[in-house]
């Protein structure tokens, strides 16, 4: 079963490799307009897995992101199209597929309309999205929670001299995505999404809405909301899992969330801040990030831009937080070359304060030529405290490298 | 008088355009009540500041009144042995009547930086305000606008080159009247007054005609000459503003160069702020 879904997935995209030139050929024609990648990458974990029948050494992933758009004129309105698929070798809940978005859209004078699945981001802070709410994460892709599942929305956007006002209906909630029994990158126990567990009778057909109001004043970027809905982090609890085994499930609770975030703008500067508040079953939290981002442009006399980042991030939980990073401060460094090949390198770690937990993690790309680019990640879990929750991830510290063709 | 001609700069020689055909007309009434003015501006400024204000000004005024224009653009991207690359982006600007112009820039090309587009509000006074949105992340993010001296996408155009170049942005004096590449011109000699700009001051070419920037050398901060820009192939269009076709800049310290190629120029499309708001940044094509 394992063996088909992957067969036919490398199927259809490298039946899709095959068409995409002669599609983008057509796209004048036609008015559609193609591009995306295919990428292919191996994660490389250099030490033994801590559960046995988790996978060692190195995997190997093959993945594919086309984007389709057509817009109309007259009408302004526009469609777009960006499935999404990832083919894995050592872990089958790696290899899945998502539309991470498909929506219609029409921009009006003072107001757009979405309709569709979307993504959208929240927030001013690098090293922790706390503020992003609106979409789940693909957590099977990256632990930076930065890849994101299509949402289904309706979104209105109000624009005018007084801010931008955003209603978020969401009818349909998305699960968490986690590595399955054989992958790195996961608790211990693993986490079976077979089963999952909502505290609204509407499961995943729970409406959630949202409003955000956002405005500039000056130098000062605001943004403000509240959220009702499913809480896209999910709570766990032990289950038993097939053949007996203990796993751990997702259990969705509903919640109300208010956020905020700034960022300051001045000279070098960036000062940054995001809070939330949460309250629902069982939790009752406040939880914020500050921090800022200076850069220093042309360094040396030479094209180079370094930039320093520090942000701090809080959790009122402390310990029981859902979140590892409930007192913990990050450091880092952004270098961009400003060359021909766009060549950048972002290098931090993470200290937590309670516990003395640290973790690096670096990622450096450069595009080859015109259309490949080459992205690679390291991240190490350098001293992990048994009390911290990642722990379990204490033996996956791990490099990647990928290599992307651009269409 | 230099005060004097700031503010007839910002009180506007012209009354508000109301579209249709009365653009064109009043188009060359202002270009004709304006070059009586200038000429006899530049030509009764009494000290070689008051006389490079003027023709900044005029310059200024030549290209004023525009209301929004969107352009294609091509930069070509030349090494020292001879490698080339290519950017491919789409320009729209909105003209402010108090205020620098605003802009926006997205890239098509190469892919993997397709859709990532940037967005600027210059302002005649300070810094401007800048904002990136990286499609990837679906992220809006502002940014510091200390980059001006820092190359535009890996060319040889800092930011500062391409941004809207405000009378108020420099200081200036006149140095001579040259002809240069068929054009009779002033040449003048401005300064930035943006401690961060990468340039103590540039040279550049004026033509006495039509007022538009024909060549200008940049000299770096310890006062060494770093890049020449030369524009060629000016186009009249319809509206009544000139562009050029082609911009050459030509870094003689690195022996590198950039080609930027002009297409598609479309003049007075009714942008209005919204088509410059944070929002449009996101579905800019």
């Amino acid at each position: 079963m394992r063996v088909d879904r992957y067969s036919a997935a490398l199927t259809i995209i490298l039946m899709l490799m095959g068409c995409a030139p002669r599609v983008i050929l057509g796209q004048r024609e036609e008015n559609w307009e193609v591009s995306g990648y295919v990428g292919a990458e191996t994660r490389w974990f250099y030490y033994g897995p801590s559960e046995s029948f988790q996978h060692g050494g190195a995997g190997f992933s093959l993945t594919l992101e086309p984007e389709f758009y057509r817009g109309w004129e007259a009408s302004d309105t526009s469609i777009l199209f960006e499935p999404y698929i990832r083919l894995d070798s050592e872990d089958t809940e790696r290899t899945h597929f998502d539309i991470r978005e498909l929506y219609w859209q029409k921009i009006g004078g003072s107001w757009d309309l979405k309709v569709g699945l979307a993504k959208v981001f929240w927030g001013v802070t690098e090293s922790r999205h706390l503020v992003d709410i609106i979409n789940q994460t693909d957590q099977i892709e990256n632990i930076d929670t930065e890849d994101k599942l299509g949402q289904p929305m309706v979104n209105f956007t109000l624009i005018n001299n007084w801010g931008t006002l955003d209603f978020f209906f969401l009818p349909y909630f998305r699960e968490r995505t986690f590595a399955g029994r054989e992958g790195r990158l996961r608790s211990i126990p693993h986490i079976n999404t077979d089963r999952p567990v909502y505290e609204s009778g509407a499961e995943r057909w729970h409406p959630d809405l949202a409003v955000r109001y956002s405005r500039i004043f000056g130098n000062l970027d605001l943004g403000i909301y509240y959220f009702y809905g499913t809480s896209r982090d999910p709570l766990f609890e032990p289950d038993i899992g097939n053949g007996d085994e203990i796993v751990l499930r997702p259990v969705y609770n509903l919640m109300q969330q208010g956020g905020l975030d700034l960022q300051y703008t001045f000279g070098g500067w960036l000062l940054k801040f995001e809070s939330i508040l949460r309250s629902g079953r069982g939790q009752h939290f406040q939880a914020l990030t500050v921090g800022f981002e200076y850069t220093l442009y042309g360094l040396f006399g030479t094209t180079l831009d370094m930039g320093i980042l520090s942000e701090y991030h809080y959790d009122s939980r402390g310990e029981t937080a859902t979140d590892p990073f409930n007192n913990d401060i990050f450091a880092g460094t952004r270098i961009t070359l400003n060359d021909e090949q766009d060549t950048a390198f972002i290098g931090g770690m993470i200290y937590d304060h309670d516990n003395g937990t640290t973790s690096y993690r670096f990622e450096f790309e450069r595009r080859l030529g015109d259309s490949y680019k080459l992205i690679i990640e390291a991240q190490q879990f350098a001293r992990i405290d048994s009390k911290d929750l990642l722990f379990s991830l204490r033996r996956d510290s791990f490099l990647q490298v990928e290599l992307r063709k651009y269409f | 008088m230099k005060k004097m001609l700031l503010q007839l700069k910002l009180k506007g020689l012209l009354p508000e355009i109301a579209g249709g055909i009365h653009v064109i007309l009043v188009a060359f009434a202002m270009v004709a009540s304006y070059s009586n003015l200038t000429a006899s501006s530049i030509a009764d400024a009494s000290t070689p500041e008051d006389k490079g204000l003027a023709v900044a000004l005029a310059a200024d005024q030549r290209d004023t009144g525009w209301g929004d224009w969107s352009a294609d653009a091509e930069m070509i991207l030349r090494n020292r042995h001879g490698e080339s690359s290519s950017r491919q982006m789409l320009l729209r600007s909105l003209e402010q009547e108090k205020d620098g112009d605003k802009r926006i820039i997205v890239f098509n090309y190469p892919r993997d930086v397709k859709g990532t587009a940037f967005l600027v509000y210059t302002r005649r006074v300070g810094n401007d305000d800048q904002w990136l949105y990286l499609p990837a992340l679906k992220r809006v993010k502002r940014i510091s606008a200390n980059n001006q001296s820092g190359p535009f996408v890996g060319s040889e155009f800092a930011y500062e080159d391409l941004s809207s170049q405000e009378v108020e942005k420099y200081t200036y004096k006149y140095l001579r009247e040259e002809r240069i590449d068929g054009h009779d011109s002033y040449v003048i000699e401005r300064y930035p007054v943006d401690p961060k700009s990468g340039y103590t001051r540039q040279v550049t070419w004026i033509d006495k005609s039509e007022f538009r920037t024909i060549k200008t050398d940049y000299y770096d901060r310890k006062g060494e000459l770093l890049k020449t820009f030369t524009a060629y192939e000016f186009q009249l269009y319809p509206s009544g503003y000139w562009r050029a076709d082609k911009f050459v800049m030509v870094n003689h310290q690195t022996g590198k160069s950039t080609e930027l190629f002009w297409n598609n120029y479309v003049f007075a499309q009714g942008f209005s702020d919204r088509n410059f708001d944070q929002n449009s940044l996101k579905n800019a094509r």
